[in-house]
């Protein structure tokens, strides 16, 4: 055994393993994505792990193995879980033979997503079991519990962690055999493994009776638990649990229940404590889950119990839970003197810090370039999931729509159809465009649109921390492969006119753009430059006294690195990385100093 | 024993490396400890956040409000983005240097921190004010802004940490031709925490 401080994320990765995973797929994603970097680093050699292309091919490729009789993990984030909802959906209704584990990391806040959708609804939604960690150190022992529960019920099962929980630190104590359970190996019977409309409802006839059963099952589950006494209860779960405890303590006057296992629902352990109080509070974080459940058994049951929660008012509709807002939420619903508070209604106004490009990030130039060729035009910027969605800010000002992965291509041939005067452009990463961009592309060139395709290509999958990706030529599995290549890519759809540019010499990122604007059907610009957090800096710009302090570099890039000090447009040198953009803006030619390391 | 100590500042000014030495050391004392980071998007130049909460209490990732012990603060204005974390009695460590926000030559807000200053020693008790730029100066370098800030903190004998300990942590922490120089940064910050009379 051995002690480890680690990450949530670390704690699932070390329970799966400690679990016999044999296969891992996922695709990355914040909260969730050290889960396979931590599984890559611990792994023994005969596990397989991969970044998939997307959420999708992870969750079959995982459901593959699985029927192999392989125990399979597979990670996301809660949006990615849309993508890959099609084979779960289905392999509900088919099941699993090796254990099946689905992390699927909400984000409430929302601090890194584009929705604040509730995974512990998905699961009842797809009717396979949840479990919701509040702690990374029940999320080391529930990985392990779900897989129990997955090949128990030969069913895939969701593990639902939160933010909180994914980036919190925690010493676990874990095993170091990681050697993958042993498995049968694939046995052919096609009235099991085939979905056809027959299976499924005789399937579902079986699900929907084998639910209440693993409901019983989790309501002997020791993570479900109660403490404390008396007429009023506090029902919680997840990292909210986490708060009402931390407000709670060791107090006696009240019941304190954690619901580890959102679905089923454990009736006879929630029944059991609602049948003894008056009154109950749930304390959970985005659906009121829990409280309809509540709502459910006190209906059934005729229980003369109040319950509040979020359909009474007594809890936030949206974002995230707190300890501080536990302790005011819990602390009325007690009776509760309320805590003195520091008054800080006199604060000075603190400056705004917002995410900007980084110092010389190749975007930047690919934005103004394209900007800058269609100044004066009707045209519309459709953005993608990535860094690249900071085109946003000012002044750049270059991101019209963000909706999710992929959409930006597909977005700007709905404009491109109802508005042909309009100029569309789609802007895709690279990853982006492997995860769910070409069969975009596809639909743009079949369907004759009138569309600018602009992808950022800078090697990586920079917004979630630099995974590799098809186009990288590094796979997780450390072996160096072919790079598949964008433009081959795009050749074989059919895409007759592709430009490649480089970002940072304008000049040129602004011609390929004029040239492809002038020219109707599927274009493609690739701007091609890496990430400046994975490359050296080339040198350091510098300001003479050419400058006659117009401002112009400011105004037109918004790069951290152009600074005022004194009233005079300085570089920092410390962010600097001498990508010289803003030397190609300067009217009086005023910034030099590049490219001497 | 149960601490709640906050770090907070700017990104890429070494908060995380600093909550990790904390938290490390105080497992070498035997203690029970818990963290969190809120990093928001990631990005330099952002707020970023450490909670380090010591002790069997600890449940939240994150300190409630009210309760840490200390703050130690990389910047004026993320010590003030953060006082609600504060306990009544605790204490603020804060390094005086201003970061101005990556925004500010676009919208020049006159931001310099002083207000900031000020503002925390209307509100607290006890505020230990810290020139980092000369203190790394006289350390040797930019870079050990962290462990000097460490060093102030441990010297106020209210981290619970026992000095040992954390010298033992950054040796294993930090590279070995950086080890003397982070030593001393730690002692120059420990001094200044030595001889601050907490009120």
């Amino acid at each position: 055994m051995k002690k480890e401080y680690v990450m949530g994320n670390s704690a699932i990765a070390l329970g799966a393993l400690k679990a016999g995973v044999k296969l891992i797929a996922g695709y990355p994603g914040t909260p969730s994505s050290e889960i396979i970097e931590t599984a890559a680093k611990y792994k023994s050699d005969s596990v397989y792990i991969e970044w998939s292309v997307n959420e999708k091919a992870a969750m079959e490729v995982a459901a593959g193995a699985s029927l192999s009789g392989a125990r399979t993990l597979v990670t996301m984030k809660q949006v990615g879980l849309n993508v890959a909802s099609d084979p779960l959906m289905s392999l509900a209704y088919v099941g699993v033979k090796g254990g099946l584990v689905v992390v699927s990391a909400d984000d409430p806040g929302p601090i890194s997503s584009q929705t604040e959708q509730d995974t512990r609804l998905f699961g009842e939604f797809a009717r396979i079991p949840v479990f919701d960690p509040s702690s990374p150190e029940e999320a080391y022992q529930m990985v392990q519990d779900a897989f129990e529960i997955s090949e128990k019920y030969n069913t895939p099962v969701l593990l639902r962690p939160t933010t909180r929980v994914c980036h919190a630190y925690a010493s676990i104590e874990h095993d170091e055999d990681f050697s993958p359970k042993e498995y049968e190996g694939f046995v052919k019977d096609s009235s099991r493994w085939v979905i056809f409309p027959r299976l499924s409802f005789a399937n579902h006839e079986k699900i929907e009776k084998r639910n209440p059963v693993i409901g019983d099952e989790f309501s002997g589950y020791p993570l479900n638990k109660v403490c404390g006494s008396g007429r009023k209860a506090v029902f919680a779960s997840g990292v909210s649990y986490s708060y009402v405890k931390e407000y709670i303590q060791d107090r006696e006057d009240v019941i304190l229940v954690k619901i580890s296992t959102p679905f089923p629902f454990p009736d006879k352990f929630a029944l059991s404590v609602l049948e003894k109080c008056d009154e109950v509070l749930c304390f959970e974080e985005l659906s009121p889950y829990v409280e309809i459940n509540l709502q459910r058994l006190a209906g059934i049951h005729k229980l003369p119990v109040r319950i509040f929660g979020k359909t009474t008012g007594n809890g936030r509709l949206s974002g995230e839970n707190s300890a501080e807002y536990a302790a005011q939420i819990v602390g009325e619903f007690l009776g509760d003197e309320p805590a003195e508070k520091i008054d800080l209604s006199d604060m000075p106004e603190l400056p705004v810090r917002p995410p900007v490009l980084c110092a010389g990030c190749p975007h930047r130039g690919a934005f103004y370039a394209v900007k800058k060729a269609v100044e004066g035009r009707k045209a519309y910027f459709c953005g993608d999931i990535g860094c690249y969605t900071l085109g946003n800010a000012m002044p750049l000002d270059m991101t019209d729509t963000c909706l999710c992965m992929g959409a930006g291509i597909t977005m700007a041939q709905g404009f491109s159809h109802v508005e042909d005067d309009a100029l569309c452009f789609a802007f895709v990463g690279d990853s982006t465009f492997f995860a769910s961009g070409i069969t975009g592309v596809v639909n743009a060139v079949y369907n004759e649109a009138d569309i600018i395709l602009c992808v950022l290509d800078n090697s990586t999958t920079a917004m979630t921390g630099h995974q590799p990706h098809p186009g990288t030529g590094k796979n997780m599995m450390g072996n160096v492969i072919d790079k598949i290549d964008i433009i081959r890519i795009l050749e074989g759809i059919g895409v007759k006119k592709i430009v490649t540019a480089d970002p940072l010499n304008l000049e040129q990122a602004i011609a390929a753009v004029t040239e492809c604007a002038a020219e109707p059907g599927v274009k493609a610009i690739i701007f091609k430059s890496p990430c400046i957090a994975l490359v050296k800096p080339s040198g350091k710009m510098k300001i003479t006294d050419k400058c006659i302090g117009c401002k112009k570099c400011i105004r037109e890039i918004g790069c951290p690195a152009i600074i005022l000090r004194d009233d005079a447009v300085t570089i920092d040198e410390s962010m600097c990385t001498g990508c010289a953009l803003c030397s190609q803006i300067c009217p009086v030619n005023a910034i030099g100093g590049n490219c001497n390391g | 024993m149960d601490k709640n100590i906050l770090l907070c500042g700017v990104g890429g000014q070494g908060t995380v490396l600093a909550s990790k030495l904390i938290a490390a050391s105080a497992m070498r004392g035997g203690e029970t400890v818990h963290s969190a980071e809120t990093i928001g998007m990631a990005q330099r130049g952002g707020s970023v956040t450490s909670h380090v909460r010591i002790g069997d209490h600890a449940f939240s990732p994150l300190i409630p409000h009210g309760s840490a012990d200390l703050i130690i603060a990389f910047e004026p204005a993320e010590a003030v983005r953060n006082l609600q974390y504060l306990k009544k009695d605790g204490i603020v460590i804060v390094n005086s240097n201003p970061v101005k926000p990556v925004t500010e030559s676009l919208h020049d807000t006159g931001y310099d921190g002083t207000k900031m200053i000020s503002y925390l020693k209307k509100k607290c008790e006890n505020v230990i004010i810290v020139d980092g730029g000369e203190l790394c100066r006289k350390a040797g370098s930019p870079k050990v802004l962290n462990v000097a800030l460490l060093g102030t903190a441990v010297g106020t004998g209210k981290t619970g940490l026992s000095r040992e300990n954390v010298l033992e942590e950054i040796k294993h922490g930090v590279k070995e031709k950086f080890l003397e120089l982070n030593n001393n940064a730690f002692t120059i910050g420990e001094q200044i925490g030595a001889s601050y009379e907490i009120k």
